[in-house]
């Protein structure tokens, strides 16, 4: 979707501002909603791709207005929603009303919630993108290609700016998931994905320096040949 | 709240914004990207109550979570590669070539690091790291990506303008260096190897890895040498 989070190339958003000596999380909040994502995430209900679609759907004004940790807590509400974990109307009411006084004691975990002693598991086997079906490229490392203009109203990993631009295949990174298909539920959908180098001046015309180029990771379905 | 979760830690530190005991933090013009809206704490308390009634989630697992990326997981991991690449020069080309297989033999894989690219800066060529659509970013070896790189202004500028966003943070590169953008779009995640500061031939592995700042490893500064007004 051309969606508001597609930000490559805009102007007027202010200066970036770097925070000397960072903490991971800012608040107590953040630390919650960082790690229920990852938790409900387990469920495997969605995959990566919904969830980024779902956080893409916030609306524009309020995406820009926002901090990181309430886009993933708007996408998580959706989601968890969307699933069958929870109606959004109950989180409503539980903000409004406060917890019930004469509601059981938290149950266990379910069989399938994640536990503790998971965590490791989850974070270093995680399920990669990379794919071992055997598809052959479309192109090679050198071939010209240019990125197609399309403009699907569903998730898509091709940026705006580069659409109808052309470059040139610097790698071939090998076989992915494809995230058009996989967020909405249709299939992996098995292709190449490349390292297209497009120049600073074919992006941004006489705005780009002559040396510089941007490196950008893109799908068979999204290139042609030229 | 049954309050039985023990999440007002005390492992907080002194640099954290206002949370829900001390009002809100919506009026913070300083840190715009921050600024939660005022009922966003109550909202994830909720929300984290509601689940774990349900038997959805273990606040334990959840505790587990929090702890790995602000205790274990972090741009140390990063800072120890560089410096060993710095010193090591097969390793350094081993890293080049197959940087995902070389990390991984350090235990540097998993999570939004499961496909890594290491890229070299030299004299000649810089690189910069950016997700332009959503905040793409080498965990296992950076950990959780700061809020600046996670910034619309960031994430707008670095395509068009890198060496205006570099020029802001104090690195002035000539016309004759090109400056390569890398937009992780993809599962690929990128990791740049800055250039090693002159005068540090005569430190070790350790001295050197504390001298790497995860901000060179995303390409929007330089290592420098130490020195005593640097």
């Amino acid at each position: 979707m051309n969606g508001v989070h597609d930000l490559g190339g805009m102007h007027g958003l202010g200066p970036v501002v770097i925070e000397p000596d960072e903490p991971v999380f800012h608040a107590e909040w953040e630390r919650r909603t960082f790690a229920l994502m990852l938790a409900m995430g387990g469920w495997r209900r969605w995959n990566l791709d919904m969830s980024r679609f779902a956080r893409e759907q916030m609306p524009p004004a309020e995406y820009l207005a926002s901090s990181y940790y309430e886009h993933w807590l708007w996408g998580l509400e959706r989601l968890l929603e969307r699933h069958g974990f929870l109606p959004r109307a109950d989180l409503d009411r539980r903000v409004r009303e406060g917890p019930d006084p004469k509601a059981p004691d938290p149950a266990e975990p379910l069989p399938g919630a994640l536990r503790r002693d998971d965590v490791p598991r989850l974070l270093r086997n995680h399920r990669a993108a990379r794919l071992d079906d055997p598809v052959p490229p479309q192109f090679k490392a050198g071939d010209v290609v240019v990125a197609r203009n399309m403009n699907p109203v569903g998730h898509t990993r091709i940026p705006r700016y580069v659409r109808g631009r052309r470059g040139v295949i610097d790698r071939d990174h090998g076989v992915f998931i494809f995230p058009d298909t996989h967020a909405a539920g249709l299939g992996r959908k098995p292709q190449h994905v490349y390292s297209v180098r497009f120049a600073a001046r074919e992006l941004w015309g006489p705005d780009g320096h002559p040396q510089d180029a941007v490196y950008v990771d893109l799908w068979d379905d999204y290139l042609d040949s030229v | 709240m049954s309050g039985q979760h023990g999440h007002d830690d005390e492992h907080r530190k002194g640099h954290d914004h206002p949370h829900e005991h001390e009002g809100h933090a919506t009026d913070d013009p300083a840190h715009p990207h921050n600024a939660p809206l005022s009922d966003v704490q109550l909202r994830v308390k909720a929300l984290e109550s509601l689940l774990t009634e349900k038997g959805l989630v273990d606040p334990a697992a959840l505790d587990e979570l929090i702890d790995t990326y602000e205790t274990k997981v972090g741009p140390r991991n990063g800072a120890r590669v560089v410096a060993k690449a710095w010193v090591d020069p097969l390793f350094k080309r081993r890293l080049l070539a197959d940087s995902t297989a070389t990390l991984a033999e350090l235990g540097y894989i998993g999570r939004q690091g499961e496909d890594i690219l290491v890229l070299e800066n030299t004299p000649k060529v810089h690189n910069l790291v950016v997700c332009t659509l959503c905040s793409c970013y080498p965990w296992p070896v950076l950990g959780l990506p700061p809020v600046w790189y996670k910034s619309a202004p960031y994430r707008a500028r670095a395509v068009l303008d890198p060496r205006g966003v570099l020029r802001e943070v104090g690195v002035e590169l000539g016309d004759d260096v090109e400056v390569r953008v890398w937009d992780s779009t993809a599962e690929l995640r990128y990791l740049v190897l800055p250039e090693r500061p002159p005068g540090t031939e005569r430190l070790t592995e350790e001295a050197l890895a504390a001298l790497v700042t995860r901000d060179a490893m995303i390409g929007v500064t330089r290592v420098k040498a130490p020195g005593p007004s640097r």
